[in-house]
Order: C-alpha cells, then sequence, then structure tokens
C-alpha cells in the first residue's frame, strides 16, 4: 500500500467477525495526521471495534490496514508506543491511587519516573484532578474518572489519541470540558479519533467524521459537507393534532427535498425552512407546533441509519 | 472554564524513540506497586502461617510421634518429625501460594482492575504481560520460601546451608501448580471454578502427597496415585535436598516433572491470555 507519510491511519476494506457476528463489514477510510476524525454510530455500529484494531488491540479479521506506517499484525508493540488510548471502559485501575494509575501507565511506556512525575503534576491539573490525586480512582465519580484516562492516555506524549466515546455519561459542563482539552490537544499537533454518539459533540469537534452502522460506512466528509450532502439545509419540524402526516407530504410535494417523520414529529428537508412553513400555512394547515432550524448532523444520522423515513 | 497554564507544547507529540527495555520487566513493575497497597495481609501470610505450622505440626504432633516411633524411626529417615513435616508443609504452602496467586489476580487483573488490558494498550505484549505477571509470582514464591526456611532454621527443623536448596526446589513447586491456573483463571468465566479446584485438586493433594507422612502409610493403589502428583514430586525434592542429597537422577527426576508442568502452563497460558486479551 502506497501511504503518504501525512496519512496517519489507513483502511481498506477492514474487516472484524467474532464467530457469527460481523462487528465491521469491510470499511474504507484514512485519516489525515493533526486532524479530528469522528466515528458516529448508534449502538452495535462497530466503532468500539474498529478502535481496537486501530489501537492494536484486536487483530483484523480481513482487509489492509496501517497505523503511524506499520501494520498491526507485525508491529503492534511499535504502534502502540505513539498512540493514546482513552477505551470506552475506562480500564482504571480502581484500587489504586489517581496519581498510582498515572504513575504505572507512564512506566509501561518505559517513561523516566522523574519525567512521569513531572508531566503528571501538569496532567492533572489538565484534568482537574489535582486535589484528587491521592484519592482511590474507585472514589472518583465517572466524569473524573473519563477525565483520568485521557490524562493518562496523554502522558507518553502520543501522536495520535483514539477516545472511545471520551464524554458519555458526563454532564454538560464536564462534557465541555473535555471538549475544550481535545480542542488544547489539536491545536498542539496531535490527531485525535473520536467515536461519539452525540451528534453535537461530532459536529463541535469533528474535521471529518464518518457514519457507521451496523459494520458499515454509510456516509463521511465534513461536518456541513454530510449535512448538505445528505439532507439540506434547513428543517421544518410540525406536529399536527390529527396525525395525518402522509397528505401533508403529499401536498407539498415537490417543495421539499425529503420528509420524515420523527416520534409525533414531521420533519420537512429543503433549501429554505421559512419557505416551507409558508407553504403549509398556505395550504391552511395549522399545526400544533412548528420550528424552523438549521439541519443538524442529528437528522444525517437519523436518514443515514435509517429511521421511520417517508420519502 | 478555567485556561490552563502549561509550557506551550506539553502536548506536541513526541514518541519515544530506540528499544523498548525488556517489557515484561514493566509489567513488573505493575504488581509491586499494587503490592504496596496488600502487603500487610500478606506480610501475615508469610511469617504466621509457617510457624503456627511449624509449631503445632512440627512440635505438638511431631513431639507425639516421636515418642511413639520407637524403633521404627527409619520410616522417618532417622530424623525427627519435625524435619521430616518441614520440606513437606514449605511445598505445599507453595502449593497453595501458587494456586491462589494464579487464580484471584488473573481474574482481578482480567475483569475487575482490568490492569492486563491497560498493559495491552501500551507498547507491553501479551507474552509480556503473562512474563510479567509470572516474574511477580516468581519472586513471591522465592520470597515466600526463603522466610519459611529461614522460620524452620529457627525451629531447629532444617540444617543450613543445605536447606537453602530448598527455597528454589520449593518456587518451582509453585510454579509448576501457578503456571497452569494462570492459564486456566485466564480461561474461565466463572469463578466457581476456584473452590471447586480447591476442595478436589489442592486440598487432597496436601493431605496426600507425603506432605504430613510418608507415601508408605497409604495402601497400594494409592501409593501409586499419589506418586503420579506434582505436590508428591515437590514434598519429595525438597526432602531430599534438605537431607543432603544433591545431585540424584531422582531428584533430577522430580525437576523434570515439575519443569513440565511449568512448561505446558506457558503453552497453554499463551493461548489463554492472547484469547482473552485480544479478540
Ligand atoms: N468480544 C466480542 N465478542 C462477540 N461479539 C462482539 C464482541 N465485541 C463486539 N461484538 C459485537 O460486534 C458488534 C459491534 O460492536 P461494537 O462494540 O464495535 O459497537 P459500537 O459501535 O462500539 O457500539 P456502542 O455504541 O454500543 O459502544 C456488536 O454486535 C457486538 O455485539
Ligand atoms: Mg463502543
Amino acid at each position: 500500500m502506497d501511504v503518504l507519510p501525512d496519512v496517519i491511519v489507513e483502511a481498506r476494506g477492514l474487516q472484524k467477525f467474532f464467530g457469527e457476528v460481523e462487528a465491521v463489514r469491510g470499511i474504507d477510510f484514512s485519516i489525515q495526521r493533526g486532524e479530528v476524525f469522528g466515528f458516529l454510530g448508534p449502538n452495535g455500529a462497530g466503532k468500539t471495534s474498529t478502535m481496537r484494531m486501530i489501537s492494536c488491540m484486536s487483530p483484523r479479521s480481513a482487509g489492509k490496514l496501517l497505523v503511524r506506517g506499520h501494520d498491526p499484525a507485525e508491529s503492534g508493540s511499535e504502534i502502540r508506543r505513539g498512540i493514546g488510548l482513552v477505551p470506552q471502559d475506562d480500564a482504571l485501575d480502581s484500587e489504586m491511587s489517581v496519581l498510582d494509575n498515572l504513575h504505572i501507565y507512564g512506566r509501561y511506556f518505559d517513561i523516566p519516573r522523574k519525567e512521569i512525575r513531572a508531566r503528571a503534576k501538569v496532567l492533572l491539573e489538565f484534568a482537574q484532578l489535582t486535589d484528587r490525586a491521592d484519592s482511590k480512582v474507585d472514589n472518583l465519580s465517572g466524569g473524573m474518572r473519563r477525565r483520568l484516562t485521557i490524562a493518562r492516555a496523554l502522558i507518553s506524549r502520543p501522536e495520535l489519541v483514539i477516545l472511545d466515546e471520551p464524554t458519555t455519561g458526563l454532564d454538560p459542563q464536564a462534557r465541555h470540558l473535555v471538549w475544550e482539552r481535545l480542542y488544547q490537544l489539536r491545536r498542539e499537533g496531535v490527531t485525535l479519533i473520536i467515536t461519539t454518539h452525540y451528534m453535537d459533540e461530532a459536529e463541535q469537534l469533528c474535521d471529518r467524521l464518518v457514519v457507521m452502522d451496523r459494520g458499515l460506512i454509510v456516509g463521511a466528509g465534513t461536518p456541513r459537507s454530510l449535512i448538505e450532502k445528505t439532507v439540506a439545509r434547513e428543517v421544518v419540524e410540525v406536529r399536527l393534532d390529527d396525525g395525518n402526516y402522509l397528505s401533508l407530504v403529499d401536498r407539498l410535494g415537490d417543495h421539499i427535498d425529503r420528509a420524515e417523520i420523527l416520534g409525533d414529529r414531521l420533519c420537512c428537508y429543503g433549501e429554505d425552512g421559512d419557505q416551507i412553513l409558508d407553504l403549509i400555512l398556505a395550504l391552511g394547515i395549522h399545526p400544533a407546533s412548528s420550528l424552523v432550524r438549521r439541519a443538524t448532523l442529528e437528522d444525517v444520522f437519523l436518514f443515514l441509519t435509517g429511521r421511520s423515513l417517508v420519502d | 472554564m478555567t485556561e490552563l497554564e502549561y509550557a506551550p507544547g506539553f502536548f506536541t507529540p513526541r514518541v519515544r524513540q530506540g528499544r523498548i527495555r525488556t517489557r515484561w520487566l514493566l509489567a513488573l513493575e505493575y504488581w509491586f506497586l499494587q503490592y504496596r497497597r496488600a502487603w500487610r495481609g500478606s506480610i501475615l501470610s508469610t511469617f504466621v502461617f509457617p510457624t503456627l505450622y511449624l509449631a503445632s505440626m512440627g512440635l505438638g504432633l511431631g513431639g507425639l510421634v516421636n515418642h511413639h516411633l520407637g524403633t521404627h524411626a527409619a520410616i522417618l529417615g532417622n530424623g525427627s518429625y519435625l524435619t521430616f513435616v518441614a520440606p513437606g508443609i514449605l511445598s505445599a504452602s507453595a502449593m497453595q501460594i501458587g494456586i491462589n496467586e494464579a487464580s484471584w489476580p488473573v481474574m482481578g487483573a482480567i475483569r475487575w482492575q482490568r490492569s492486563y488490558h491497560a498493559q495491552c494498550a501500551t507498547p507491553i505484549r501479551i507474552t509480556d504481560v503473562l512474563y510479567g505477571h509470572l516474574a511477580w509470582i516468581t519472586l513471591k514464591l522465592f520470597a515466600t520460601c526463603l522466610v519459611f526456611v529461614g522460620i524452620s532454621a529457627a525451629f531447629r527443623a532444617n540444617s543450613l546451608p543445605r536447606a537453602l536448596f530448598e527455597i528454589p526446589a520449593a518456587t518451582l513447586t509453585g510454579l509448576g501448580f501457578a503456571v497452569p491456573m494462570a492459564a486456566l483463571s485466564a480461561h474461565i468465566k466463572n469463578d466457581a471454578a476456584f473452590s471447586t479446584i480447591n476442595r478436589l485438586l489442592i486440598v487432597p493433594l496436601f493431605l496426600f502427597s507425603g506432605t504430613f507422612f510418608p507415601l508408605a502409610q497409604l495402601p497400594g493403589s494409592l501409593q501409586v496415585l499419589a506418586r503420579f502428583t506434582p505436590l508428591y514430586h515437590g514434598v519429595t525434592l525438597c526432602r531430599a535436598l534438605g537431607s543432603g542429597q544433591l545431585m540424584t537422577l531422582t531428584n533430577l527426576g522430580h525437576v523434570a516433572y515439575l519443569a513440565t508442568m511449568v512448561a505446558a502452563g506457558v503453552v497453554f497460558a499463551r493461548k489463554t491470555y492472547t484469547r482473552r486479551l485480544s479478540r
């Protein structure tokens, strides 16, 4: 495989099977050095399986994969030297103190103790855990644990940081803190791979992303291009008392790009949301409620992963 | 949100270059660090249990045995019961320590602390994870056996320096159990297996492998069976070394038996560890 030096991860036809289960069914992507690359997908889409293959913790079943210029099947240990992993389940030692967790992880990379001490001090600050340095991990909140896992991944000065759902289960404030920290990393040239269920997170953080569903990539691009390519610029959400959405969609015809029923709402996609709403009102329909907004990744996600499609 | 104070470039990637030192040593460091929080309980079993055993079996029971032995002293190799039983207790303890160290801690490192998984995300390879932990178990066995031989000496249950040879022998015995056990612990999903193994395997071995009485006391068929058990080989090896028989063919046979268990355990453990840690 011909890889440019500025491609840090390259996958072609990458597959992962667990016996009968086809967790990843042949995906292609390449990740540039220095970018924030997202994997978005519902539960069981194959995100974690993909992260584990990239971080050389799980062998691929088929396809090609190059990470940091090497093949994980041959040089896993060498590749992992440059990777900081934030696994979905933390894998912190709950019986050890915060500081000991950082310390031993640094030792796994054979970093001299003195250097670990110096870095740990800053990383604790970074994770806002300085005053918890001697607490047992058992006594930390979920958010603190997540931050510690991120700090731990940074102790070896990795060039590639892989974060599997870094903010799942965190409160909004804690999530924003993590985002802020990830921006800092990006500014200093760290390549980030992130998986998430949160659309706003992907939209905010990712330079490029892929949407995965049932082991396949069903959409790829920058957040904005994905939205415009897949759905449309704007959305009108209406709620009707009679719930007769199908007839409304029928009557709107070509004036909208697409429509989708989401729970008790109808989403109509098009270039100009206000215009669509005017049209609905002109048809003599008075929605119980209506909302015009910009289309988001959430709409892309719902469309690509298939929910109650009308059009 | 507080703006962070740190030197610019703190996060700029700088992947370490050059050869990594022996990686299993790095995995071993984890067990040292982890020991710091559990050493108290461990010290108790290292010092107190051998003392209690030697006092009760060697002195208490031994006093009775010696008194009634009379002209049959040859059964126990012409020494006191204490001298006879000390190497037995030594190797049986090594077996138990080996089994203990390779059961809960292995399962914990996979399931609860997940320290194996943490190691696998770093340059440490699965074989290093295994060897690091086995190295720790070896050290712990060695240290415990050393203490035991020291305490035995204080009881005049052995004669130094030749009893020092019992230390590596008992360590090997412990490893003969620990390594296959580690393989099994990485394989099983249910910790109920631990108490089954203890009840059906370890306790009978403990009682019937020549630990407390010579095998000759057993009925013929049981004697033959007992001779095939690993603990018998450990006990007999330690006893022979303690009585000054060093380079004998039988000893070589015992060592070969125990070493085979270690080697087979390593082969098996590499498989189960890989299956468990790299899926
Ligand atoms: N060790 C395993 N053994 C068997 N099947 C597995 C294993 N790990 C994952 N799978 C299966 O592979 C599929 C993909 O799982 P994966 O964990 O990669 O999804 P995910 O996108 O990370 O999901 P989530 O958002 O829930 O974390 C699922 O069907 C899962 O059941
Ligand atoms: Mg996952």
